[in-house]
């Protein structure tokens, strides 16, 4: 599938290119000052794919989601070493446009954090700072996102409330709501169901099947049912030598049915981890 | 002693060091009042706003030049130090390498330990010549408002600090994560987040200000008179109190009590206010 789109390093005017579409990782490693996070990762991430990434914990899963986006390089004394290639062009090569990576990247953080501000404009304030300052256009998204997490039933009425009062599901929801206002092609989502109750995470759970569609996502999570429930591809991490590392990849079913590696078979037997 | 009984007796002994910081500041209250009976009925309260001046030798005790000498330089410090608490705190987050925000923070915190009567002597031999050269004499409200702002900078800068430092902590990742710039961040999150404490700290400058003697005196030039300009010398409350304490008798003494007592119940409110909205946002 070809798709146009802005492209990271041309000037934001120049007429967006054309090109295939994934993400792709080759020897991925992320140090923190001279202890290494996770090393040599090569991973590729399919348009409309949902890659869930599982392991225990320290493994580097949330790393190696601060990388894709760029994140990383607002922690100090973080380094990042490989290449990464978003549609082919390179994210850490050269000086990459913040905003478009940021728009085409989107994050969902484990814990949710709505923003102290009424719900309306948790979704129009970055918006705003996208540039969108038509009434109409804010409105439409706006209307569109909620739909979209199922939150514009609940909300509907209390769009000018604080967000802050919503609930830790309906924050997560809002959360994403806000991230898909701007219309990215991937979503990173680190444990976006940890902090919820088993109703509210199964929401997020059937939005995430639903964005499938639309969207390129990546979800880390420690659950291994929800993982078989929402996975079309799988990733599981380890460490190994103080360090993380990547064990197996490839299509959900053959990562549960038939992994190639041990430790995979015994960690989706829940044996392991 | 079993636990209970060893919690019981920590607990009194925390009631008993409570109640004695409560029991002193009720005491310091009513001697302050006590003493200022015989201003109150001698002079008469009307007397204390209706007077020519603060003149004492000619029985004139009008506090109201003084008052507004207080309020006038407090008002100005935190005008004065607010503005540039609130930036030095966005530069220290946002724009500083975090050596030079750390070197910067050690020296705010070195300047909350200068004591008042250095910043007075600082202000008597380089700020006021520098004062009188753009307008003469030189002691003048402008002279305590920059000495004050300076002296409570610390203060106002420690809060916000505090303040941005929780705001970006907690949304600063996101607002990263989606593509908002530092300054668009600044703009809509963190400084409409930050009202509150800016309020906070503009009450607590104003009640550290209020109560400041020592380098106002040195700097102000303390001439009992409304100022119509900031060149012109004033005399606060307290260089007042300080100034005539040591020869005053009878009614004047006890009509410089009862400005002492306007003073504290002045910081009290003040005070008071800073704490109940500390405490209603937390
Ligand atoms: N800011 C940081 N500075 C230094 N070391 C860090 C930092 N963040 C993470 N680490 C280290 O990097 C390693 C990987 O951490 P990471 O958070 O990526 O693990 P994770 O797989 O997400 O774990 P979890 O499942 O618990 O979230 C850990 O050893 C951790 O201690
Ligand atoms: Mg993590």
């Amino acid at each position: 599938m070809d798709i146009t789109r802005n492209s990271l390093h041309l000037p934001k005017d120049a007429p967006p290119v054309t090109i295939p579409c994934c993400i792709k990782t080759t020897n991925l490693s992320l140090f923190y000052g001279k202890k290494a996070a996770f090393r040599d990762i090569s991973l590729n991430l399919d348009r409309n794919s949902v890659t869930v990434i599982m392991g225990p914990s320290g493994c580097g899963k949330s790393s190696f989601l601060s990388a894709l986006n760029r994140l990383s390089d607002f922690i100090p004394c973080c380094e990042v070493e490989g290449s990464i290639h978003l549609d082919g062009e390179s994210l850490l090569e050269g000086s990459i446009d913040r905003t478009v990576l940021h728009k085409r990247v989107g994050m969902i953080f484990q814990k949710p954090n709505p923003f102290p501000m009424s719900i309306r404009k948790n979704i129009t304030f970055p918006l705003r700072e996208h540039g969108i300052t038509s009434k109409r256009e804010l409105e439409a998204r706006l209307v569109q996102v909620l739909v979209d997490v199922g939150l514009w039933d609940e909300v509907k009425d209390r769009l000018d409330t604080s967000a802050l009062t919503l609930s830790g599901g309906q924050q997560q929801r809002l959360c994403i709501a806000r991230a898909l206002a701007l219309e990215p092609e991937i979503l990173l989502m680190d444990e976006p169901c940890s902090a919820l109750d088993p109703i509210s995470s199964g929401k997020v759970e059937e939005l995430i099947l639903k964005l499938q569609a639309r969207y390129t996502l990546v979800v880390v999570t420690h659950n291994l049912s929800q993982a078989r429930r929402i996975a079309t591809h799988a990733a599981l991490f380890w460490v190994k030598d103080d360090c993380g590392c990547l064990v197996e990849c490839g299509p959900a079913d053959q990562v549960f049915g038939s992994p190639r590696e041990e430790l995979t078979a015994a960690y989706v037997k829940g044996m392991k981890g | 002693m079993s636990l209970w009984q060893k919690d019981k007796a920590f607990l009194f002994v925390l009631s008993v060091c409570a109640s004695l910081a409560g029991v002193i500041s009720i005491f310091i209250f009513f001697f302050l009042a006590k003493e200022s009976v015989p201003a109150m009925a001698g002079i008469g309260l009307s007397q204390f706003v209706m007077d020519e001046t603060w003149f004492a030798s000619e029985n004139q005790y009008n506090v109201l030049p003084l008052l507004w000498g207080s309020v006038l330089v407090s008002v100005g410090a935190v005008a004065f130090a607010t503005p540039l608490g609130i930036l030095s705190g966005l530069f220290c987050h946002f724009y500083a390498p975090s050596a030079i925000a750390g070197f910067y923070r050690s020296m705010v915190h070195l300047l909350a330990g200068i004591p008042s009567v250095i910043f007075g002597f600082w202000g008597l031999v380089s700020l006021v010549p520098l004062v009188a050269r753009i307008h003469p004499p030189g002691p003048s409200l402008l002279a305590g408002v920059i000495v004050l702002g300076i002296m409570i900078l610390p203060t106002i800068m420690v809060i916000l600090d505090d303040a941005i430092a929780n705001l970006s902590r907690l949304y600063l990742n996101s607002t990263v994560a989606l593509g908002v710039s530092k300054w668009g961040a600044l703009k809509g999150l963190i400084l409409p987040n930050l009202r509150k404490q800016v309020g906070v700290s503009i009450l607590l400058g104003l009640a550290r200000s209020i109560g400041e003697t020592m380098a106002i005196l040195m700097v102000c030039g303390n001439v009992v008179r409304f100022p119509t300009s900031v060149f012109n010398p004033i005399r606060t409350l307290t260089a007042n109190i300080a100034l005539e304490m040591p020869f005053a008798m009878n009614v004047h003494r006890s009509a410089l009590f009862f400005t002492g007592l306007i003073m504290m119940v002045l910081v009290a409110i003040l005070m008071s206010t800073a704490q109940t909205r500390t405490s209603r946002q937390a």
